[in-house]
């Protein structure tokens, strides 16, 4: 059986989560447990985000739940009112595998950082992506190492002093949309803890699309790396960095929409240019629904370490069979051709008799 | 030839010696097909009504080099008229298809053993690759033995002249051969291994067809050559009524872990990495969706169980098999399994070690990292399998107390129980025990505040209430940090950490599990040998052996590991000395001396091989001489 001719009907992401017709605003989201990050965390915009968003999906609150790994996002799921696990370093997205794997009523949700997420978990990070579980991994992305009180990450630039490199880090940064795109990630986003607007529409995409879905957040972490990403958020810079992708729109930015990103013929890939010198029709427009995820990966690569620019929103959203819905589909097709009989399998085919 | 095989007693007048019991060893190349070979066998044994034990034994390389010392692969059954424990010490009749089958294990053959050898492949070239200087078939080395040269492969290819095969694929077949003349000389029933080869090669009817007349060839040649003077007789056994299978141990584990989804009315989710040996346990359970199994084939160990353990937090039954280097990986995800009290079965089949040790061979070296391989105060129930039958029995045991009482469950098989194979009762399914869990309904909060406490035990077992996602009104956290009592929330409290690891244990230590049995048939022994595990065989054949010579020995074996039975203590105590047999260095009786301050004598061995019967005769009669000179 290959994984296209299954027939599935096109699912969306929350189809078989029961839904409710009670109202519900954030404060039905709240466990009662007291918020402990630190005072200007970047999680708590997070957190906010998620709990005034989740409302509108008219979801049974029983039937979402949040997995975490280890650091400092991972303590999200005992700030919600759903059902969760803080479990251990690196293996939130295999827990959430498995319980997405028996649970189609479930909405499964992933908290993790970019250690939790890319170092000690990046194989599962990788492998739930190539799967497509239906699974919404929330990636929240400082670039440094909160709990553990200040070390460099998997995505912090390069050269970067902290307590474990006096003399600057060494590695070569991950760019996690780069990495999930390789990783064939069917739904990839990235947004900022600050912009609730484009957070809550990113989230919200993420929740609809059946399947992995994987969106990076860049978060402030107020105590070992302040203002890492400020440069994203002062007015004037923040026009002139950030590219926001919308589906079936010209990519442009800037103000007055002054830059816009085209092929750049040497290099095979996307650059910036100012539209006044390339014109308006060199302009690429943004398909989040390609099947080639080449264009999805190039703009990926726009802006480096330095944030300039820095593209946001969602890079890619594609329709693929998730594992969960095949791995179900097989045993409801075992089921129906031939139900479990426990004596007939325990009895097998050569079986001898011994008198009493 | 006029003769066809398959009739039930030669045609030839032969000498008919009749037997009580027979070991046969097949050794050839790794790429000879003996495993195959000997699983025929085994099965026209079992059909026939013996009783038997396997013990395969085969190099971990795929394909080692033709011809050489580590290619060497073997099978070797036991099979008799009466309940045998073992796969038995020595051959009594060894095939060698090579030199190299020949050189590493013909020390193994008694003095007088019958040794039947492919002469074909005893050419100059292959005798120098093993190191033999003259041909043992021609310089009088195996004068001790009743040797019958066969040219097999030759035979073979004769044999399969007209079938338009070529002759490297008629060649190949000559374990059919060997396996022919084997059947002819033991009068084993021959219909079983045809059908068998007609299905296992459906899909090339010309393959199955030459196998066929490779096997008949071996039986006609037995039945119409001179050379073979004499034939062997092994009745039935008398086993306790009822029907038979034959089963081995990963078989029968699976099929544990079938029915116990069954029992439980849960669908099972099994999250694993491929591992020798413990892969076939996978690739059994992948078989049987049809009973509301998932098989997930992770990206590593620690996905596996991580998948295994999510499933159990949604309300499946959790489940993941490796051998031990998967379980020093899983060691983590155990631990958070501890933690959040969840049902979860891991599933260690232990091969020798440390390290990547010896993949293929047996070992019990892992009680200890099943006991304590984790970080903190951990507390996890073991249990092991006796034999490849009890697999099965064990399997449902380890699902009845995970799901009871709510925590991951240690199931430690091993090399020779998984491989290994022995006929088997088949249970009534309608007397396996009723494993259905309680699901937590409603809100259980003992000051009425309507609020659902997640680590409020209950007082009997002590186990936490299973609240599965999707129910109203229980939504809650969990995770590996520590919970208050009760309400289950994150609490560094020092008291109420200092009670929840004391609750946890408790819980362990608390668990219901049978008395030990002890087999004392004269009921005055003065000496006890404690096992565990596969040596369950080895040690009662040598149990046997002792008390056939006059002597007094008493026999418990343990299948549960953690917590210890009961009344273990006080049989401990019952005797004047214990004696620990282990295929590790002395773990078990680590346990027993500390919990039980119990001078305990510790007999071990790890050579990657199960204990022979023989070896503990002597060890058993050394010690219980020294037993009576104190």
């Amino acid at each position: 059986m290959t994984a296209v001719d299954l027939g599935l009907p096109t699912l969306g992401g929350l189809d078989g989560v029961p839904t409710t017709e009670e109202r519900q605003t954030a404060k039905d989201y709240t466990s009662d447990q007291e918020v402990r990050w630190c005072p200007g965390c970047g999680d708590y915009a997070v957190l906010a985000a998620v709990r005034s968003f989740l409302p509108a999906l008219g979801l049974r609150r029983e039937n979402i739940v949040f997995i975490s790994g280890i650091g400092c996002s991972s303590r999200f799921p005992y700030y919600m009112n759903t059902y969760g696990m803080h479990s251990i370093h690196g293996r939130a997205p295999a827990i959430a595998t498995g319980l997405a794997t028996t649970r189609p009523d479930l909405s499964v949700w992933v908290v993790t950082g970019d250690g939790d997420a890319l170092s000690i978990g990046g194989n599962h990070l990788m492998h739930a992506l190539r799967r497509n579980v239906n699974l919404k991994i929330l990636l929240f992305n400082n670039r440094i190492y909160g709990l553990t009180k200040g070390q460099y990450s998997p995505t912090s630039e390069t050269g970067k002093i902290t307590k474990s490199t006096p003399m600057g880090s060494l590695d070569f940064p991950f760019n996690p949309v780069s990495l999930a795109l390789g990783a064939e990630a069917t739904f990839v986003a990235r947004a900022l803890d600050s912009d609730r607007k484009q957070l809550t529409e990113v989230l919200r995409a993420a929740a609809e699309h059946r399947g992995t879905a994987l969106v990076e957040i860049y978060q402030n972490c107020p105590i070992f790396n302040d203002g890492a990403f400020d440069v994203l958020k002062e007015p004037g810079e923040r026009e002139r960095r950030i590219i926001p992708l919308r589906h079936g729109e010209p990519v442009r930015f800037g103000p007055d929409g002054e830059y816009g990103v085209v092929r750049d013929g040497d290099t095979g890939g996307l650059r910036v240019a100012k539209v006044a010198e390339v014109g308006e029709d060199a302009v690429i427009v943004h398909d989040a629904n390609a099947e080639d995820p080449s264009l999805a990966f190039a703009l990926s690569r726009l802006g480096a370490q330095d944030l300039d620019p820095t593209v946001t929103g969602v890079f890619r959203s594609v329709s693929r069979p998730t594992y969960d819905d095949l791995a179900r589909a097989q045993v409801q097709q075992a089921v129906e051709a031939r139900p479990g009989d426990l004596q007939a399998l325990l009895r097998g085919s050569d079986t001898w008799t011994v008198a009493g | 030839m006029s003769v066809t095989a398959g009739s039930d007693t030669p045609a030839r007048e032969t000498d008919v010696h009749k037997l009580d019991r027979v070991v046969i060893r097949f050794a050839g190349d790794s790429g000879d097909g003996m495993q195959l070979t000997g699983d025929r066998f085994t099965s026209e044994a079992a059909a026939f009504g013996n009783d038997l034990a396997t013990l395969p034994n085969f190099p971990a390389e795929i394909r080692a080099p033709q011809g050489t010392l580590p290619g060497v692969s073997s099978f070797q059954l036991h099979f008799a008229d009466y309940d045998i424990l073992t796969p038995g010490d020595r051959p009594d009749v060894l095939v060698a298809m090579n030199p190299a089958a020949l050189k590493s294990n013909i020390g193994d053959l008694p003095h007088g053993g019958i040794l039947i050898v492919n002469t074909d492949e005893f050419t100059k070239r292959n005798l120098a690759k093993v190191g033999y200087e003259a041909n043992p078939l021609e310089d009088g080395s195996l004068a001790p033995y009743q040797v019958h040269q066969v040219a097999m492969a030759t035979l073979t290819k004769g044999a399969l002249e007209e079938t338009g095969l070529s002759k490297k694929d008629a060649e190949r077949a000559k374990n059919m051969f060997a396996l022919g003349l084997l059947s002819w000389m033991y009068h084993r029933p021959t219909e079983g291994t045809e059908r068998f080869l007609r299905e296992k090669f459906g899909k090339k009817p010309d393959i199955a067809e030459a196998n066929i007349l490779a096997f008949r060839a071996g039986w006609n040649y037995g039945e119409t050559t001179e050379s073979f003077a004499v034939t062997y007789e092994v009745a039935p056994a008398k086993l306790p009524p009822g029907t038979y299978r034959q089963i081995t141990g990963n078989t029968a584990l699976a099929y544990g872990i079938v029915a116990a989804g069954q029992r439980a009315q849960l669908p099972v989710l099994v999250g694993t990495y491929p591992i020798t040996p413990a892969s076939d346990i996978l690739h059994e359970l992948a078989k049987h969706k049809n009973f509301g199994v998932t098989t997930f084939q992770a990206e590593d160990e620690i996905a596996g169980i991580g998948a295994a353990l999510g499933a159990s937090f949604g309300g499946a039954l959790g489940v993941t098999s490796t051998s031990g280097p998967g379980v020093a990986l899983k060691s983590e995800t155990i631990g958070l399994a501890v933690m959040t009290e969840l049902p979860l079965i891991v599933i260690d089949v232990q091969r020798g070690g440390p390290s990547t040790g010896l993949p293929t061979k047996t070992e019990q070296a892992d009680l200890l990292q099943a006991m304590f391989g984790r970080n903190g105060e951990a507390p996890v129930p073991i249990v092991a399998p006796c034999s490849p039958g009890d697999a099965f029995d064990i399997a449902l045991e380890a699902v009845r107390i995970a799901l009871t009482y709510r925590t991951p469950v240690l199931l430690l098989s091993d090399g020779s129980i998984a491989n290994g194979s022995e006929p088997w009762l088949i249970p009534d399914v309608a007397t396996l025990p009723d494993l259905k869990p309680t699901f937590a309904s409603e809100p259980n909060a003992p000051d009425g505040s309507g609020e659902f406490w997640p680590y409020l035990r209950d007082p009997e077992t002590l186990a936490r209430p299973w609240a599965v996602p999707g129910t109203p009104g229980l939504q809650h956290r969990i995770g590996g940090l520590e919970k208050a009592e009760g309400k289950g929330n994150i609490s560094y409290d020092p008291d109420n950490h200092d009670r929840m690891v004391r609750l946890r244990q408790a819980k362990i230590d608390g668990i219901r599990v049978p008395d030990v049995v002890v087999d004392d048939p004269t009921a005055d022994a003065r000496v006890l040998v404690v096992g565990w595990g596969s040596t369950f065989g080895a040690i009662g054949a040598a149990c046997r052996r002792v008390r056939a010579q006059g002597m007094r020995i008493a026999h418990a074996h343990l299948r549960h590991l953690n917590p210890f039975p009961r009344n273990l203590g006080s049989v401990l105590r019952s005797y004047d000395r214990v004696l620990v047999p282990e295929l590790n260095l002395g773990q078990l009786a680590m346990l027993l001396r500390s919990k039980y301050l119990v001078d305990a004598v510790s007999y071990t061995k790890v050579a990657g091989l199960p204990f022979k019967a023989e070896e503990l005769q002597s060890v058993f009669t050394d010690f219980l001489k020294g037993a009576d000179a104190q």
